[in-house]
């Protein structure tokens, strides 16, 4: 018994320990962006990478969803005759869930992954190395352009993925499910509140954070050269992954309940 | 008369570093004078990198004194380190240029970012730069992934240069290239050392390349310096360590841990 809750408190001391290495890591990039010398021209290379390139795989993904959602919320209401709900479940589910997760977890996979390879290659090859001797803050060069590219990017996506997923689900419902357009628009609009889209997009701002901040920490503590940056961009997707999950949750929480 | 001992340019004072259960400096001492060129030799994995990323800051040491011109600098704060790195330039071991600059910009990175130069200006220095270590200005616009290992080494030793830096590290100057170009990144280092009338510490451990840029050697074996003196006297130093790594000898006191599969 003694030797399970040891384990279990090693488990748990670990927990913590990670977790305030990550807290002290962001910590000190967003600190290192209270004093100059400031990058625009990176923090812009890096919102044009994570936003204008990941607008296809965004956009067709939260095509297929308002498309699949449309469909199954047709055939699932119509069994208890509630098919004028299609409009009004499709607007909702995309703006306050389906949009901010599906485009986190896409941009996970491909800014998160791409940005924990670069800077874990800069490590193992002593860029950043390179960098401190050369009088210049990794955390500010580096790290903080990525989290505020993180930051302001993911909400502009699931703008534009909230518009793309509702259009999917209005082709559906339009063409397949031969709705009347104009009162498929008219369900659209009449129960979509403010707060549905806002809440989608303060969420996506923590997302694009979270991915933004998995990728430079496991990049930025990377070892052992190929394997080290392979794992450190393994763990910066399936982190940032969970983490989407488990603040989508708290903030659903924390807005609508 | 008695003159006043000369503070040295780097003191080490009984460093200390380990890598969890391994100790890697285990209380190493030693000096280098002002615009003198020190080589420490020793195996790999022996702690020569570490050793040096310890006086340059990036690794900080569990115990022990460095000092810069007799000024502490374990444990300084950040303002103060950074303004000691603008004292330093450092030659690492695989070049570590930037993959996504040119090489113009990877040689004016240090004016540009790290004292906010203007970008025409720091240009101009760039190519300054490139053409005292042999390059041509149609190197500038090149990417570093476009350059051989030789050429490789000639961009990172200019950018190492391009601030006119006090004190100069070389990781493994040689490492990995033909022993021409290697006889060529020599004589560039030379060259440049006393055109800045720099300190230098190099680690190495090829012998021809640490005889030729070296007016003193030190030699590291477990984590100590088990021997320094004038490169001149590295062939009759009575030491059966330094004896057996010079001669690169199997047979010695220096044994290898080589486990079977």
């Amino acid at each position: 018994m003694i030797a399970f809750l040891a384990s279990v408190g090693v488990v748990f001391l670990a927990f913590l320990e990670a977790t305030g290495r990550l807290v002290l890591f962001a910590g000190r990039a967003l600190a290192a962006g209270f004093a100059p010398p400031f990058y625009p021209r990176l923090i812009l290379r890096q919102i044009v990478y994570m936003g204008y390139y990941s607008l296809p795989v965004v956009g067709l993904t939260a095509l297929f969803t308002g498309m699949v959602l449309a469909l199954q919320s047709y055939t699932g209401f119509a069994r208890f005759n509630a098919e004028g709900a299609v409009a009004t479940v499709v607007v909702l589910s995309v703006t306050r869930e389906l949009g901010p997760v599906i485009a986190g977890l896409m941009v996970a996979g491909r800014v998160g992954a791409a940005m924990a390879a670069e800077i874990g290659t800069m490590r193992v090859t002593e860029q950043i190395d390179a960098l401190t001797t050369l009088s210049t803050d990794p955390m500010r060069y580096l790290v903080l352009p990525r989290l505020l590219a993180g930051l302001v990017t993911l909400p502009v996506l699931v703008l534009v993925a909230d518009i793309i997923g509702v259009f999917g689900g209005f082709l559906v419902g339009t063409y397949k499910l031969n709705f009347n357009p104009a009162n498929y628009l008219t369900q659209t609009e009449q129960y979509l509140e403010t707060m549905d889209v806002v809440s989608g997009l303060v969420k996506a701002a923590v997302f694009g954070f979270l991915v933004a901040l998995m990728g430079c920490y496991h990049g930025y503590h990377s070892r052992g050269g190929a394997e080290g940056v392979g794992q450190a961009t393994t763990y910066a997707v399936v982190s940032a992954s969970i983490l989407i999950l488990l603040f989508n949750y708290f903030l659903t929480q924390a807005f609508f309940a | 008369m008695i003159g006043a001992t000369p503070v040295p340019k780097i003191a080490v004072r009984g460093v200390e570093k380990s890598f969890g259960e391994k100790r890697v400096l285990d209380g190493i001492d030693i000096a280098c004078g002002a615009g003198e060129s020190l080589v420490v030799i020793g195996g790999s994995g022996t702690g020569k990198s570490v050793l040096v990323k310890c006086i340059l800051g990036l690794m900080r040491p569990e115990a022990g004194s460095i000092r810069i011109d007799g000024v502490e600098t374990v444990g300084i704060g950040r303002a103060a380190r950074a303004a000691l790195m603008r004292r330093f330039g450092m030659l690492f071991q695989g070049s570590a240029l930037f993959d996504s600059l040119s090489v113009w910009e990877n040689v004016a990175f240090g004016l540009t970012q790290g004292r906010g130069m203007p970008r025409q200006e720091a240009r101009e220095i760039a190519f300054e730069k490139l053409a005292s270590v042999g390059l041509g200005p149609e190197v500038g616009a090149l990417a570093p992934a476009e350059l051989s290992g030789g050429m490789q080494k000639r961009v990172a030793l200019a950018r190492a240069i391009a601030a006119e830096p006090e004190i100069l590290f070389f990781d493994e100057p040689t490492t990995g290239l033909d022993p021409i170009m290697a006889d060529v990144i020599n004589d560039l280092i030379i060259d440049r050392v006393r055109g800045l009338g720099a300190t230098a510490i190099s680690i190495t451990h090829d012998m021809a390349s640490a005889r030729k840029i070296a007016d003193r050697i030190a030699m590291l074996y477990r984590g100590r310096i088990i021997w320094q003196g004038p490169t001149s006297e590295i062939d009759c130093s009575n030491n059966p360590y330094v004896d057996q790594f010079v001669n690169g000898r199997a047979e010695g006191p220096i044994t290898m841990e080589v486990r079977a599969a």
